[in-house]
């Protein structure tokens, strides 16, 4: 029995084992000196754990008396996050060693924040679901804070910090409730109480409560206040890792909870997750464009595109899980190559933050600009590269689902949304010779950022069959 | 489900009593009470001294860190007492939970020793 549960969780367990036994040797020997060393056995075990995952395939299993569940759903998520974390982490390693930044702590936490994540992605109980969520923000309080020196980055950090526990409160305050009036914590319980057509009054506060909390999570509006001003002070590469792993985590765990617990009473919460979606499609799209900071610029884009990705969620049906996961793969895969290139954007050393700088970056850099110009029309969902897929999908589960208005709503914020990457195209392109920047870039990013504007182009074909491992995944987890 | 309202009622009753109260002795402290202030009366009292300096002083961070380490091994054992009064019903999966749960608090431990958390000077 016991033994069965291990298994199923083995790799959480492998992980956590794996950073604290790394934490023993770094501290044991020469500290931040192992630094390096320790980011690439880190990214390595991150990417080994998540082929083995993607190969390992397996059913539906449930440990811990249903408290753990892994099914395809988790399975799609954890591969994402594990990914994606090791690719930010090997991005990472030059930035924040040439900033005296690489601290041995740093690829530790980034591997605890990856546990706390995949254990959310296959919470069946309320409790695992809080354990999984603390775990990842504590450690991406630290790293936020990372740049302990600076104020923005210590503000960065207090306030994610304060914000989150906010979040964390309401969101137990609706698990609270949840228990209160269903008598039970687990998911399998909570659905059985919850019934079928109209949840009880007691129950729909508390799912409310829990909504805002997990909105808190994937920075959806109105409750995205802490994302602009905790991208830009974090140091670039954790900004990178925020805008990517956690996203995917907490639309996973949104979409866990509110099938896995809430499934019967889809009525009830669609409505809730359709005002989160037009709001944050608007809000991100119509702030960024007031924005010269080109990280504060990617949280308000990632605030959209979470939008986007909860109009998939809103649609209540299998299909919309699976236009959601696509979504969020695809937008996964355009964050790191967008960030790759941000972290090379330096002058004499120093960051450069700021898209005016980038005026006939083309000329300079014509290959480098060619491939953010896929990157940023991906991200807008230009046609016919991969992010208009992405979009397209989302759309599609909208219009089935009936909720002709949101598509709509969609449609109109995607424009409003391209407007902003458009003119970074455009300042690359024909804006104003601004001075040059250094024309170095470490192979590491220049590779993640071909790879990831290639797949943009590349990836049109059939998507790398994405389409199909997600539809299994939205099936295990709607039924 | 009815029950289950029900049980909730003494924390109901609870609240509202406590809300009246807290009303009442408001209420009381306003139309009671005689006020004639002066300005030693307002000012800051400190053992009949004036107040030496500002109440919001810097401290050092070990402080900090000390009523951390003591917080996570207050926990600890507020977890280990109810763990080893009921030890006899517990079995293997117990013992061994508490036991990983005391390995992990203990690498947290190297770890800050090892680094120096804990060195006054």
């Amino acid at each position: 029995m016991t033994n069965a549960d291990i298994q199923t969780v083995l790799p959480e367990v492998l992980l956590a084992a794996y950073a604290m036994l790394a934490l023993m040797f770094g501290v044991y020997t020469t500290k931040d000196k192992v630094a390096p060393l320790l980011v690439w056995v880190t990214s390595a075990v991150l990417a080994v754990l998540g082929l083995w995952i993607l190969t390992g395939g397996g059913g539906d299993v449930a440990a811990f008396g249903g408290m753990i569940v892994n099914d395809a759903f988790a399975r799609f998520a954890k591969v994402v996050i594990l990914f994606s974390a090791a690719a930010v982490l090997l991005m990472s390693e030059g930035y924040m060693a040439k900033r005296g930044l690489l601290r041995f702590e740093y690829p530790l936490l980034v591997a605890l924040a990856v546990v706390g994540m995949m254990v959310m992605v296959s919470a069946g109980d309320l409790m695992a679901l809080y354990m999984g969520l603390e775990l990842q923000s504590l450690a991406l309080y630290v790293v936020a804070a990372l740049r302990r020196d600076s104020v923005k980055s210590t503000e960065a950090g207090l306030k994610y910090f304060v914000l989150g526990a906010l979040s964390s409160g309401l969101l137990l305050y609706g698990a609270s409730l949840v228990y209160g009036f269903a008598g039970t914590t687990l998911f399998t319980g909570i659905i059985a109480a919850v019934g079928e057509g109209q949840a009880p009054l007691g129950l729909l506060f508390g799912l409310v409560f829990v909504i805002a909390g997990m909105a808190f999570k994937v920075s959806a509006a109105p409750f995205h206040m802490w994302t602009p001003d905790v991208y830009e002070g974090s140091p670039t590469p954790v900004t990178a890792f925020f805008a990517t792993a956690p996203k995917m985590a907490a639309m996973g765990l949104f979409a866990r909870v509110v099938h896995d617990a809430f499934g019967g009473v889809v009525g009830d919460w669609q409505q809730i997750v359709a005002f989160l979606a037009v709001a944050s499609m608007f809000l991100g799209g119509i702030a960024a464009i007031g924005q010269r900071n080109i990280k504060r610029l990617m949280a308000y884009s990632s605030i959209s595109h979470m939008g986007f990705a909860l109009m998939g969620l809103a649609a209540g049906t299998a299909f919309g899980v699976q236009a959601m996961l696509v979504y969020m793969a695809i937008y996964v895969t355009m964050n790191i190559g967008v960030f790759a290139f941000i972290l090379a954007m330096e002058r004499d050393g120093a960051p450069v933050v700021r898209i005016d700088e980038l005026g006939g970056y083309s000329k300079r850099e014509p290959l480098r600009a060619l491939a953010m110009l896929v990157l940023l029309f991906s991200l807008a969902g230009v046609p016919p590269l991969v992010g208009f897929f992405g979009k397209f999908y989302v759309l599609r589960a909208a219009m089935d689902a009936g909720m002709t208005w949101l598509a709509i709503a969609a449609v109109i914020a995607a424009v409003i949304n391209a407007f902003y990457y458009l003119r970074i195209v455009f300042l690359m392109y024909f804006g104003e010779d601004a001075e040059a920047m250094d024309s170095g870039i470490s192979p590491v990013l220049w590779g993640f950022l071909m790879a990831s504007a290639a797949i943009m182009v590349v990836g049109i074909i059939n998507l790398f069959g994405v389409e199909a491992i997600a539809a299994t995944a939205a099936a295990a987890l709607v039924n | 489900m009815d029950d289950i309202v029900r049980d909730y009622l003494p924390i109901l009753i609870f609240l509202s009593l406590a809300i009246g109260l807290g009303i009442v002795l408001i209420l009381a402290a306003v139309i009671v009470a005689v006020r004639n202030p002066d300005p030693e009366k307002v000012s800051a009292y400190e053992c009949g001294f004036n107040a030496f300096d500002d109440a919001r002083m810097k401290f050092d961070v070990r402080f900090y860190l000390v009523s951390i380490l003591f917080i996570i091994f207050d926990l600890e054992i507020a977890m280990l007492f109810p763990w080893a009064v009921s030890f006899q019903y517990l079995g293997d999966t117990g013992f061994w939970s508490m036991m990983v749960f005391l390995g992990v608090l203990t690498i947290g431990f190297a770890y800050e020793w090892k680094k120096g958390a804990l060195e006054w000077e």
